[in-house]
């Protein structure tokens, strides 16, 4: 700023990149661990240099799961976890933004009554009705399938309020316009509010796709089935051993496929997860 | 705040409305309204019957010594993972924000444990920390101190809390940064010419400043806490040893799923709901506080 300060200016990069590894560390044990064998893991102490089984532990868990507990392939969890997070996030959006339409541009009689109804689900995280909402899953026949996974979770308060908020910065000329050129609510939805709401569209998707990767406590209880797995579940049940009966090299060679997807979402599309994370949460 | 412009239509918006509220009705309102019902009621050992049993459920949950430690260890555990999350955020935040070389460097490097699922981050811990195996286990042998986190509740606490902090650094550090971001800096300059060191700035002006920032943090943080954390523990240390981490939630869980007890299940989930209704309404008044700045 105004002060010439190589000190604070070395102090200050000093703790930063002390924060940076003090991150990273447990990403690269994960990583290097993901290429060891299980001999060299539980021989104490692990090398913190990667060993040359990358291939071989990956192509093991991607075709064939672990070795001795679950033999569901994790390249199936991929592909779960990727349906899910992605159901959950365009369905999100989509029924949070027509709802946002609808309490923006109408009157109706009911209109802050079910504005306030989508409010309230803010104050029911899935934790505190667990049991209930399973039964509801049971009763629908929605447990362990794709649909069960993700609808219970895409009614969503706050990218309708984001939405709401947008819509309110829309100048009225633009709706007023279409009017008189004879367009009406849809016909205004589809050519002229759709296409503004493109970047908070992208924002959303972000942060719901990650949120919906990592869903941990619904996926627990309503996969039964292997082959119904996310990957994140996949993890948990692997390690259902002892600390040194783990298959280490395999669950970490999971644990990286698992928050890789997620985590290249996070730095490719920097800009909108900060966009979409700040904009979120006010 | 209302549009002047509007379109008409009798039936249009509540068809736009329907999917939104019938989830909300199947999987939020129901299941709430369940929860409530079953708290009220005690079955028998089969779930063959039940009767209505008032406030039973809630009385025997107030009188059991588990459920009330249960509590003490989601007030601790939340009060350091907030802490200790928001305090290591805003030295990071600070620091970034003074720097001029690599900030979008360090910024990339700080925010990505976002994405990790916070099962995911218990895995990872409890590897690093693994009584027999563990890479920093070795190496606090080497300074005499014995790590077992399985068997000793102290460790076993700060283990999760470790996991769950590491997972929130990022959360905290990016609000942090765009808070720090939109202080003039005509105030700090004013005040540097005034001859105000750096300290003096930062207590003076940057930190009242950013005092909004950091309540919201702290209601997120406490959240975050309650909630999302039962991923870290049900990974790691499944509540254990003995009730050392089982924290409300998943004292929820592991009453109502693994042990069945449905009425006091939904006994705690009820209160859990408060709890969060309070929560939220913290959260909401505070932002209205906000908005006339």
């Amino acid at each position: 700023m105004v002060e010439n300060r190589p000190v604070r200016d070395f102090l200050a990069h000093a703790v930063l990149i002390a924060g940076v590894i003090l991150v990273a560390f447990p990403l690269w044990v994960t990583f290097v661990a993901s290429t060891l064998t299980f001999e060299q893991i539980v021989a104490v102490p692990m090398p913190l240099w990667p060993g040359d089984h990358f291939l071989d532990n990956y192509r093991q868990v991607l075709t064939a799961g672990s070795e001795k507990g679950s033999s569901a392939p994790v390249s199936t969890m991929l592909v779960n976890s990727l349906i899910m997070a992605l159901s959950i996030a365009i369905g999100k959006i989509t029924i949070s933004i027509l709802s946002a339409f609808a309490i923006v541009y109408f009157r109706f009689p009911g209109r802050s009554f079910f504005f306030w109804s989508v409010f309230v689900t803010l104050m029911l995280p899935v934790e505190v009705r667990i049991i209930p909402t399973f039964k509801v899953a049971a009763d629908l026949g929605i447990l362990d399938s794709h649909v069960g996974l993700a609808m219970p979770l895409i009614a969503s308060a706050t990218a309708t309020f984001l939405f709401r908020q947008f819509f309110m910065t829309i100048p009225d000329e633009l709706a007023e316009a279409a009017r008189m050129d004879g367009a009406g609510p849809i016909r205004f939805f589809i050519d002229v509010v759709l296409p503004l709401s493109k970047t908070h569209m992208a924002a959303l998707f972000v942060i719901l796709f990650i949120y919906g990767w990592n869903q941990y406590l619904w996926p627990l209880l309503i996969t039964t089935s292997e082959s119904m797995y996310t990957v994140v579940i996949g993890i948990k049940r692997m390690i259902a051993g002892g600390d040194a009966s783990n298959e280490w090299h395999l669950i970490m060679a999971t644990a990286m496929l698992a928050l890789l997807p997620p985590a290249l979402v996070v730095i490719l599309m920097q800009k909108w997860f900060v966009k979409g994370l700040v904009e979120t949460e006010k | 705040m209302e549009k002047r412009v509007i379109f008409r239509s009798a039936w249009l918006p509540y068809v736009l409305l329907l999917p939104q509220i019938t989830i909300t009705v199947m999987f939020f309102f129901w299941p709430a309204a369940q929860a409530v019902y079953y708290s009220f009621q005690l079955q028998d050992a089969f779930g063959m019957s039940s009767q209505f049993v008032w406030f039973e459920n809630y009385l025997t949950l107030f009188r059991d010594s588990h459920y009330l430690s249960s509590f003490r260890v989601t007030a601790f555990f939340s009060v350091l993972v907030a802490t200790s999350g928001i305090l290591i955020s805003l030295v990071l935040a600070t620091m970034a924000d003074s720097v001029v070389r690599g900030a979008l460097a360090y910024k990339t490097f700080l925010i990505w444990p976002y994405a990790v699922a916070p099962a995911v981050a218990g895995v990872l811990w409890a590897f690093i920390f693994a009584p027999s195996i563990g890479i920093v286990t070795y190496f606090l042998k080497k300074f005499g101190i014995d790590w077992n986190w399985i068997i000793n509740s102290e460790q076993a606490m700060l283990l999760v809390v470790v996991a769950s902090v590491w997972k929130q650094i990022s959360y905290n550090f990016l609000f942090f940064l765009a808070g720090l971001q939109s202080i003039p800096k005509s105030l700090l300059e004013a005040a540097a010419i005034d001859g105000a060191g750096p300290f003096r700035r930062f207590w003076t002006i940057v930190f009242p400043l950013l005092s909004p920032t950091t309540f919201f943090l702290l209601v997120m943080n406490i959240i975050y806490s309650f909630f999302d954390t039962f991923g870290v523990i049900d990974a790691t240390t499944e509540g254990g040893p003995g009730d050392a981490t089982k924290i409300l939630v998943y004292k929820v869980y592991y009453d109502g799923v693994k042990a069945a007890d449905l009425g006091g299940s939904s006994a705690q989930s009820v209160i859990l709901m408060a709890i969060v209704i309070t929560l939220t309404v913290i959260q909401f008044r505070y932002i209205e506080r906000r908005v006339q700045y």
